[in-house]
């Protein structure tokens, strides 16, 4: 039989995991974008080895 | 089934995405948030919005962490002082080991993500604040010198060097200005904290000025520090970052600094606990506007320097 009556520390861990994962889908929004402004910033340059291919 | 995750023991210690927030000291955040932000506007040499922001949040979290790392150092002190007795780790809502790791994790993050998205300068400024702030400030300074507060102002100086540093990548002497301002104001700050919060730091053991040299020896360190502060804040009003807004807010700001040390420096106890130390916490919140009028009126010249108003 399963639990029906949800649990205070249920509903902390679950606002805490909510929380954690749109803290990680923000960070990865923010490299990318830090990504794209750099690469399409006129001073980047290729690393060496991909630029002798 | 039953349910196994449920522990009686564990559940007071279950802390909500609050209690974490909490551990990174909002409010401080915000100040370095802040300054740093005037530093990097402040600065001759135009940041990409993104770089920008992402330099900001990151030094953000590294103040943040450096206030877990804080926290958890403190937490014996913390508990028994009435201003900090409801902070995450003594209201028994964060264990010590985890706001250590938080900190510990943040810190490196954020120096990590810092010399990615500005330069390494600023990342190694950002390591050398929190290293700074934990280790000669929180767990050296604090509990043996009533310098403590001098010296660790220090700690929360930095910001708008940093942020000058994401945008310049090199040190000029206007950021040191900006320091020198932060660095200056934190004593007269903290000690006017201390003369109204009686008992707290005699309780803790913590050597603030009132306590090894009584609260006479503070009132004139006050008057003293804030005269020197004066002498800083206006005549940065005739450098690069400032220009007549500036000079404006600083005349204005310092005479009433000024007038308000002087009446602190004036009374005795008996005049302070007869009002109830009313002159001594109204300093207190005039040094919270002090400041951030200040870095107001250095971002006011620098937004409208490309109109050509901002400046001399």
């Amino acid at each position: 039989m399963s639990i029906k009556v949800e649990h205070e520390i249920h509903r902390r861990r679950k606002g805490r995991n909510m929380g954690v994962g749109l803290l990680l889908v923000g960070f990865v929004v923010l490299v990318l974008a830090l990504t794209f402004t750099k690469v399409t910033s006129g001073d980047f340059e290729l690393p060496r080895a991909e630029e002798l291919q | 089934m039953t349910d196994v995750s449920y522990n009686t023991d564990t559940q007071e210690a279950e802390p909500t995405m609050r209690d974490f927030y909490e551990l990174m000291k909002p409010r401080v955040m915000q100040l370095v948030v802040f300054t740093a932000v005037v530093g990097l506007l402040a600065a001759p040499v135009s940041v990409h919005p993104v770089i920008a922001f992402a330099s900001i949040l990151f030094i953000a979290v590294g103040a943040g962490a450096s206030g877990a790392l804080n926290m958890w150092w403190d937490a014996d002190i913390d508990q028994v002082m009435k201003r900090t007795a409801k902070r995450p780790i003594p209201a028994g809502n964060v264990k010590p080991g985890e706001a250590l790791n938080l900190g510990v994790a943040l810190s490196g993050l954020a120096v990590m993500m810092l010399a990615l998205s500005a330069n390494l300068l600023a990342a190694a400024l950002l390591a050398f604040t929190i290293f700074f702030y934990i280790v000669i400030y929180s767990m050296w300074l604090k509990r043996s010198t009533p310098q403590n507060i001098v010296i660790g102002g220090a700690a929360g100086a930095f910001p708008p060097v940093i942020g000058w540093v994401v945008a310049t990548g090199s040190m000029a002497v206007e950021p040191w200005l900006m320091f020198a301002l932060i660095f200056m104001w934190t004593p007269p700050h903290f000690w006017a904290l201390a003369l109204f919060m009686r008992s707290d730091y005699d309780d803790a053991g913590v050597p603030m000025l009132t306590v090894t040299h009584g609260r006479p020896a503070t009132r004139r360190h006050i008057l003293v520090y804030t005269v020197l502060l004066t002498v800083l804040a206006v005549g940065t009003a005739f450098t690069s970052i400032g220009g007549p807004i500036y000079l404006l807010a600083a005349l204005i700001l310092n005479g009433l600094f000024l007038k308000g040390a002087v009446d602190i420096w004036r009374r005795d106890e008996v005049m302070s606990e007869e009002d109830n130390f009313a002159v001594e916490r109204k300093f207190f919140k005039l040094s919270l506007l002090y400041l951030f009028l200040h870095f107001g009126a250095i971002l006011a010249e620098a937004l409208l320097r490309p109109w050509g108003l901002g400046g001399w």
